[in-house]
């Protein structure tokens, strides 16, 4: 009895947590798509907010997915040997590497882009391109995929095979390409996903970096969330959540598998 | 075909310098988007009228100390419940097979990535002018109540970005606890109460500071939340942005950034230390 | 035959120490021949600077200065190891978990630029080798250990290596495993004739294998020998009772006798010492009557192994010995016996410190 009584009311309490983070996502939801929100949901369902956001912001999203993807190619071609090259080497200095471009982690955003707007705000050509927003996204992401990508090399041994592929010939090139990157594929997808996800919904380092004319898709919800009606913003958000929910869930996925294995 | 013989290594790359350009682009990219910008941000601090005091500023100017006072307690306020919320609904999560369970999980944790300016305005939809808590409070009481743009408005909003990484983390550190130990503490007598109290919650412990850490850090830093609820809320990111756009005073704004990372990086230091693990904050 | 066999390389390292970063000095400059088509191995336990010679021998490790690798006279010190046409098995095998067993055995001689249908024939040639056919489109992780260690060795073979590296190769089985693949990788070494250095710290695996054995210790070569020289003929107390089960005795010896406690044994022309160690092996120890014999001792125990009996004698040498007796004779605890030894199976060891 008194077990059920704690069960129910850990439920209970667990249910609670739940409803706090998941009903303002489903008022938001269903703002998106009422007519009028102060009168409620019957007064309508409408997808006219979610084409008036499409027609306003579309510029926005297509500039956040250009750049989270120039953020994942950056990431790619510059963390993906980077890691490999950490892991191998090792010693000290690896150690220091490591630890200095997880700072953008521990360090707000906002100090980020005041240090790249007070060094580089001058060039204007730069400053005004969205360049400027993908250096600040590239420091701030860089960590995820190092880590990743390091994290798959711990638990597979790639030392080793690394040195199985040289006894049989292969050149550092060859290797890198044959044996260490088709092996370090699921920290390299993992770390993808986390990339993309944190570029598309990075705000904190972009507002301050943006310029008219490079906004992106959080930096336009903020917009809406000062200057427009609640239904646009709704539906704005709406717009966001189709776009980051999948991500999230292929990233829960992909830490579920690499829990089993 | 290869050469069978060693004359022809040296047309190889050998394998050192192979991990030297491996390493090279990340050194180009951090120093010259890093590391170089981090230190002009220090010059800058300490350019300005005050000197190299702007860096006490923090502490020394009343306004700027009754700021970062606030913003401690309020990130002070949002581990302590995180953690307490968390530690609850994780615990229960991890111990009990239920029907539904994986969908109460999945709802506990697909906020993770949102950022904070959605966050903020989820908030806005819970307790705003036009808010859920509004709408119900007017209905039963009459009174409307409105609380987004105030501390505790803040408050929820920290809180509501930091419970799914807290929760994350709290399960994973009790699935890895030996069952074993809490049914050793049984055989010797010990309640279920007594059981928690003295074998499961100091298990949790390194969980408890490496996650606490992390909301602190979180919470001190956290800009999209303030910008969108905390217009008239003194809090440190706030104060930070104010002082540069508004104000364009570069020098102090940068001095109080810095104040801002060293804190949070050094909450963040300590708590691996203690913890052993990797500790980080999230945007 | 199209040439399973490789064509083995005398290897010769000379002065090849290695100390790490940290002034660690894992390996004291050796010297070391190895002749063309000869299986030497490298035995002592963890740390005693085998699994780094053959680093070095690979070219995994760079030996100090001074050091050189030569294969078949040519300088190989600073060629990398992709380029000195070795094959090596790793003790976790190394097999890449991206490919199947036949893309890893074919992966050498793909990098060499040896065409598809000659790769094929090369891998189904080695399959049936190894005894693995069926195998060929499995993935790494769908394979049991010694399915793993077959493959291992299959790939490092396929590229007709001049010198086969084996670093602990069998350690990873377990007993039975490990027994059986022992003797199928001897015939396959005898076979290939090809030039093959193994590190293991197992002397069974080292007796079986070996031509020639490098016992090492501590950085530092112990003896080189036959697997019979370091059996039976043993330079110092460290091999004698690292190969096998030894009885060290101590006595003074004059006049070609070495006397202990219960008697004393003949030894072949050993110089007066009042002060000597020697060697006996205890299956070369025979159990007669007492009065038959000028070694008496009390059997203080009496363990029945199956293809022998091991008794704990007392009271003949400064400390008990240890006797391999026959399984058929018969005696029991407490019983007084003598012991015969012959001459040669005495070994005198030099003195140490």
């Amino acid at each position: 009895m008194r077990d059920r009584l704690i069960f129910a009311g850990q439920l209970g309490f667990t249910l609670l947590v739940a409803a706090f983070l998941v009903v303002p996502v489903v008022l938001s939801i269903s703002a998106g798509v009422t007519v009028n929100y102060f009168r409620g949901i019957q007064s309508g369902v409408t997808l006219q907010w979610v084409v008036q956001v499409w027609n306003l912001y579309a510029g926005e999203i297509g500039l956040s997915f250009l750049i989270a993807f120039a953020t994942l190619a950056v990431t790619l071609i510059v963390g993906v040997p980077a890691a490999y090259g950490l892991h191998v080497k090792g010693g000290r200095l690896s150690r220091v590497i490591e630890e200095i471009i997880t700072l953008p982690l521990a360090i707000p955003g906002l100090a980020i882009a005041l240090a790249l707007l007070l060094t580089y705000g001058g060039f204007g050509g730069f400053r005004q391109s969205w360049l400027f927003i993908l250096t600040g996204h590239v420091v701030f992401t860089m960590p995820f995929m190092v880590r990743s990508v390091m994290a798959v090399f711990a638990s597979v041994d790639i030392k080793t095979l690394d040195e199985g592929a040289a006894s049989l010939g292969a050149s550092p090139w060859t290797r890198f390409c044959n044996v260490i990157v088709p092996n370090a594929m699921p920290g390299i997808l993992a770390g993808s996903l986390m990339v993309v996800t944190l570029s598309l919904g990075e705000f904190n380092l972009t507002w301050m970096l943006h310029t008219p004319l490079t906004k992106t898709l959080p930096v336009g919800l903020a917009d809406s969330y000062a200057s427009m009606r609640l239904e646009v913003a709704s539906a704005y958000t709406l717009i966001f959540f189709i776009m980051i929910v999948p991500l999230l869930v292929a990233m829960q996925m992909f830490a579920e598998k690499g829990e089993k294995k | 075909m290869v050469p069978r013989r060693g004359q022809g290594h040296h047309h190889f790359m050998s394998h050192r310098n192979f991990i030297w350009i491996c390493l090279l682009p990340l050194v180009v990219v951090t120093a010259a988007f890093f590391l170089l910008p981090m230190a002009q941000l220090l010059a800058v601090g300490a350019g300005g009228s005050r000197g190299v005091s702007a860096y006490l500023a923090i502490i020394t100017e009343p306004r700027y100390r009754a700021t970062l006072i606030n913003t401690v307690v309020l990130a002070a306020a949002t581990t302590i419940a995180t953690l307490v919320i968390a530690t609850i609904a994780g615990l229960f999560l991890q111990r009990h097979r239920f029907p539904g369970r994986a969908v109460l999980i999945a709802m506990l944790t697909f906020p993770l990535a949102f950022p904070g300016v959605v966050v903020g305005f989820l908030i806005i939809l819970l307790a705003g002018r036009q808010g859920l808590i509004g709408a119900i409070t007017a209905a039963v009481t009459g009174e409307k109540v409105v609380f987004a743009y105030s501390i505790f408005g803040l408050f929820l909003g920290y809180l509501y970005f930091s419970i799914p990484r807290v929760i994350l983390t709290v399960m994973a550190a009790v699935q890895k606890l030996d069952i074993g130990l809490e049914e050793a503490a049984r055989s010797l007598g010990a309640s279920p109460w007594a059981v928690q109290r003295d074998v499961v919650l100091p298990a949790l412990g390194p969980a408890f500071v490496a996650s606490g850490a992390i909301a602190f850090a979180t919470a001190m830093g956290a800009f999209g939340t303030a910008f969108t609820l905390a217009t008239n809320i003194d809090v440190l990111p706030m104060l930070i942005y104010t002082e540069f756009t508004l104000a364009a005073n570069f020098a102090i704004s940068a001095a109080l950034s810095i104040g801002l990372g060293v804190i949070a990086w050094a909450i963040l230091a300590l708590a691996r230390s203690m913890s052993g693990g990797a500790v980080a904050a999230a945007g | 035959m199209s040439g399973i066999a490789g064509h083995g390389a005398a290897v010769h390292i000379e002065n090849c120490g290695k100390t790490f970063p940290d002034g660690t000095q894992a390996l004291a400059p050796a010297s070391l021949d190895i002749v063309s088509g000869e299986t030497l191995v490298l035995l002592g336990p963890s740390g005693c600077g085998k699994t780094t010679m053959l680093r070095i021998i690979a070219g995994l490790e760079t030996p100090d200065a001074g050091g050189r690798v030569l294969f078949d006279r040519t300088d190989m010190t600073a060629v990398p190891i992709e380029q000195r046409h070795v094959g090596m098995v790793f003790q976790s095998y190394a097999l890449f978990p991206n490919m199947t067993v036949a893309e890893n055995i074919g992966y050498g001689l793909k990098i060499r630029g040896v065409d598809k249908a000659a790769r094929a024939a090369r891998v189904a040639e080695m399959v049936a080798l190894t005894n693995i056919g069926g195998l060929e489109n499995r993935r790494i992780d769908q394979l049991s250990g010694g399915q793993r260690q077959r493959v291992a060795l299959a790939r490092a073979v396929a590229v007709r290596p001049r010198v086969l590296l084996l670093d602990e190769p069998l350690t990873a089985l377990d007993a039975s495993l490990r027994d059986r693949l022992r003797s199928e990788l001897n015939s396959l070494l005898r076979s290939l004739g090809i030039t093959a250095i193994y590190v293991t710290h197992d002397q069974a695996e080292a007796m079986e294998l070996g031509d020639r054995i490098v016992v090492m210790r501590k950085g530092a070569i112990a003896q080189i020998g036959t697997p019979r020289e370091i059996y039976f003929a043993p330079q110092n107390r460290f091999v004698a009772e690292f190969v096998g089960a030894a009885n060290i005795v101590e006595g003074p010896v004059s006049g070609g006798r070495l006397t202990l406690p219960g008697g004393w044994l003949a030894l072949n022309d050993a110089a007066d010492n009042a002060a000597a160690v020697a060697m006996i092996r205890p299956e070369t120890i025979g159990i007669v009557a007492e009065a038959d014999a000028f070694l008496r001792g009390m059997v203080e125990s009496v363990a029945f192994i199956g293809d022998r009996q091991r008794l704990v004698v007392t009271g003949a040498a400064n400390k008990p010995l240890t006797v391999d007796a026959p399984n058929t004779i018969n005696v029991r605890a407490g019983e007084r016996v003598g012991l015969s030894v012959t001459p040669q199976a005495v070994r005198v060891l030099p003195k140490e410190d």
